[in-house]
């Protein structure tokens, strides 16, 4: 028989019934909840004259609906209302909430791993596709919809078809000014955003070892990107470190029983993978979107696609219709395309190590005339740990706004929009038609790469800024 | 509780373009509050289906007829990638649409799919292309049939097609299925889980602890 995966042992120790031949009843041990659907699940199941299961077990915190303008100001009127209804549906179902201007509240898929409420081996549930995130601990984690949530609030339980299984192994070492987004980015353009679709992805190799845990978080984060609505990382020692203290984290004997039964988790030597990808990591360059899919990408010193030199009709179409949207000409150079917003934030790079890799490159330097350029934190913790650091401040000195913790420009939720027709770059995790607003273009790069960009006025290569 | 779903003889559309994403099928501002259901037929595929100014973009196909009364989608690979938003399919469904064929789909919008009383099917691409040449070869007058019983899809053309599908989710849609009435009655064995698994893993559940824990 062969050894067992890492997903393969954690779905194991989940199953509470087997319903089919691949499908079971597994328990959720954390669910959250945020402003979008948090308060319309806990309406639903009172609607159905149903309590919250394990109110205990459930977390919750407003991030996509808010105003990330200083104090809030401008948060709209429904914002506002699904803020107060989540803060009194939560309170009447015994859920903790963390608060805006709390440390805790902060961008959902920030506050798990930073409050120690993500754990290895843990089964991770949110009504938001990021939620694969958790991942980077070595948590089962995924998104869900409306309905699944209510099934979570009312059972803490969830039917799940066993997905098949990949691997994903980054090898070698990564090169200067290239970070975790450059290496997943490449991954979606090799195989392709349905790549991963049905699989749970277990990224591994050496140059996954080596990335801090912050790291592994945004690779785990554009699993769904890439199909895959579970990607993880086996939990290592920089992984009980990171907890270590952690708020909700176990302490004293309960710690040393979890990293026992943590240490039991990683795939055997000889597990079997459905499929396996294997990435030289010191090929990688630093990456940029140039179309409307996280597939659309290419190194910086790399051209934007002719379609006039694809014989396949459907791809040459899809390109046509990318490059229609995105304002820009096949075959010219991606670098130097000029740009009017830099957006660093979102549930992908926020977190306080990558805040550090964009000041350091925006230090002593000047966004550029024309370029409105924000910082958005991905917590109420990273902003105030940024602050001790003065982070804010080298950002603000070169002309960047600095901001309040949530989800912003991603997703556009809160009516913070890149305009019609407006180029942006950004660290956040979709390029998609209309994403960041009606007609906005998006360009996805890593935390260093939008920096230089910002300064530049244009799409840069951050190994080009001599730092 | 989601409607029943047996078989259905409708007007079908192609929408044939790749990895259509959740965002494309419903902007987000549209589900920004508890009180959108309802409100979301007339937005589903809205940057296609309307321009800039407002007004109805007549290229896009279920702007044309007999194509707006369509029931059924035949979309091209990765329909319904992205976010996780159920709203996608809420807005499919209050326009309309019932079942969606393609050769594969989002993994959050295909759960979700079913969790709605929508059905979708997955075939070979080879399949979903010859399905869309007979639509477009009666200019959408062909009507396709889906039995979800029998697991067939017969195209205007009169081929039939096979298709496969899990057991327990055609079993769901047959007789409409509530999924949380359902587990709720396996209640007992999720208790007798957290039972074990508290002791095995106590630190999963011993979350509501001294007033030191409380976030720093």
């Amino acid at each position: 028989m062969p050894g067992r995966s890492l997903l393969e042992k954690i779905w194991g120790q989940h199953v509470i019934a087997r319903l089919s031949e691949d499908t079971d009843l597994l328990h959720i041990d954390r669910h959250l909840l945020h402003d979008l659907g948090g308060s319309r699940g806990l309406l639903d199941l009172k609607s159905r004259g149903l309590k919250v299961h394990n109110p205990e077990l459930t977390f919750a915190t407003p991030d996509h609906a808010l105003s990330t303008a200083p104090g809030r100001a401008g948060t709209s009127k429904i914002g506002l209302e699904l803020l107060a209804a989540l803060r009194v549906e939560t309170s009447a179902s015994g859920i903790t909430l963390f608060d805006v201007d709390q440390p805790g509240q902060g961008i959902v898929h920030v506050i798990g791993p930073e409050l120690g409420l993500s754990l290895p081996g843990a089964t991770i549930v949110c009504g938001d596709s990021h939620t694969c995130t958790h991942g980077g601990l070595g948590a089962l984690a995924f998104g869900i919809g409306s309905s699944e949530l209510t099934h979570v609030l009312a059972t803490q339980a969830l039917i799940q078809r066993r997905p098949k299984t990949m691997r994903a192994r980054f090898e070698g070492k990564l090169p200067l000014g290239v970070t975790a987004k450059d290496m997943i980015l490449a991954l979606i353009g090799h195989i392709g955003a349905a790549g991963g679709t049905g699989y749970a992805v277990e990224y591994a190799g050496s140059a996954i070892r080596a990335l801090p845990i912050e790291g592994r978080l945004t690779i785990c984060n554009l699993s769904i990107e890439l199909g895959a609505k579970m990607g993880m990382v086996a939990p290592d020692e920089k992984t009980f470190e990171f907890l270590r203290g952690r708020p909700y984290a176990p302490q004293g004997e309960m710690w040393d029983l979890a990293v026992k039964a943590w240490r039991e988790l990683p795939s055997d030597p000889d597990a079997v993978f459905d499929r396996e990808v294997v990435i030289d990591v010191e090929k990688i360059i630093p990456q940029v979107t140039w179309g409307i899919s996280p597939e659309h990408v290419v190194g910086v010193d790399g051209v934007i696609p002719d379609p006039n030199a694809v014989d396949d009709p459907l791809r040459r179409a899809a390109i046509e219709t990318a490059l229609e949207y995105m304002g820009l000409q096949g075959g010219a150079p991606i670098a130097g395309t000029p740009v009017d917003w830099v957006f660093i934030g979102s549930c992908t790079n926020s977190r306080l190590s990558d805040l550090r890799a964009a000041a350091e490159v925006a230090r002593g330097r000047k966004v550029a005339a024309g370029v409105r350029a924000w910082v958005v934190p991905g917590s109420e913790n990273v902003k105030r740990e940024a602050v001790a650091e003065g982070l804010d401040k080298i950002f603000i000195d070169a002309g960047f706004e600095w901001r309040e913790p949530g989800c912003s420009m991603c997703l556009a939720a809160n009516g913070e929009v890149v305009a019609p027709g407006q180029r942006s770059v950004s660290t956040s995790n979709r390029n998609f038609v209309g994403r960041q607003g009606p007609r906005a273009r998006t360009h996805l790069a890593s935390p260093a790469s939008a920096a230089a960009s910002a300064i530049a006025g244009a799409i840069a290569d951050v190994r080009m800024m001599g730092r | 509780m989601p409607k029943p779903f047996d078989r259905l003889t409708a007007t079908a559309a192609p929408i044939m373009r790749g990895n259509i994403d959740t965002d494309v099928i419903i902007r987000i501002e549209r589900l920004v509050g508890n009180s959108i259901r309802g409100t979301l037929g007339k937005w589903a595929f809205g940057s296609l289906r309307y321009l800039p100014d407002g007004s109805e973009n007549p290229e896009f196909i279920l702007n044309r007829e007999p194509y707006r009364e369509a029931e059924i989608l035949v979309t091209g690979p990765n329909f319904g990638c992205g976010s996780s938003r159920e709203g996608a399919v809420w807005s499919l469904q209050e326009r309309g649409i019932r079942a969606i064929i393609g050769s594969g789909f989002g993994d959050i919008f295909f759960a979700n799919c079913f969790q709605n009383g929508i059905l979708p099917v997955i075939v070979d691409k080879a399949v979903v292309d010859q399905l869309a040449a007979d639509i477009e070869a009666t200019q959408g007058a062909g009507k396709v049939s889906i039995d979800l019983e029998a697991q067939t899809i017969v195209s205007p053309s009169g081929a039939r097609h096979s298709f496969e599908i899990d057991p327990r989710r055609r079993e769901g849609l047959l007789k409409g299925l509530d999924e949380v009435a359902l587990t709720l009655q396996r209640d007992d064995d999720i208790h007798a889980f957290q039972v074990s698994d508290r002791a095995a893993r106590p630190w999963i559940h011993s979350t509501r602890t001294p007033a030191s824990r409380t976030p720093a």
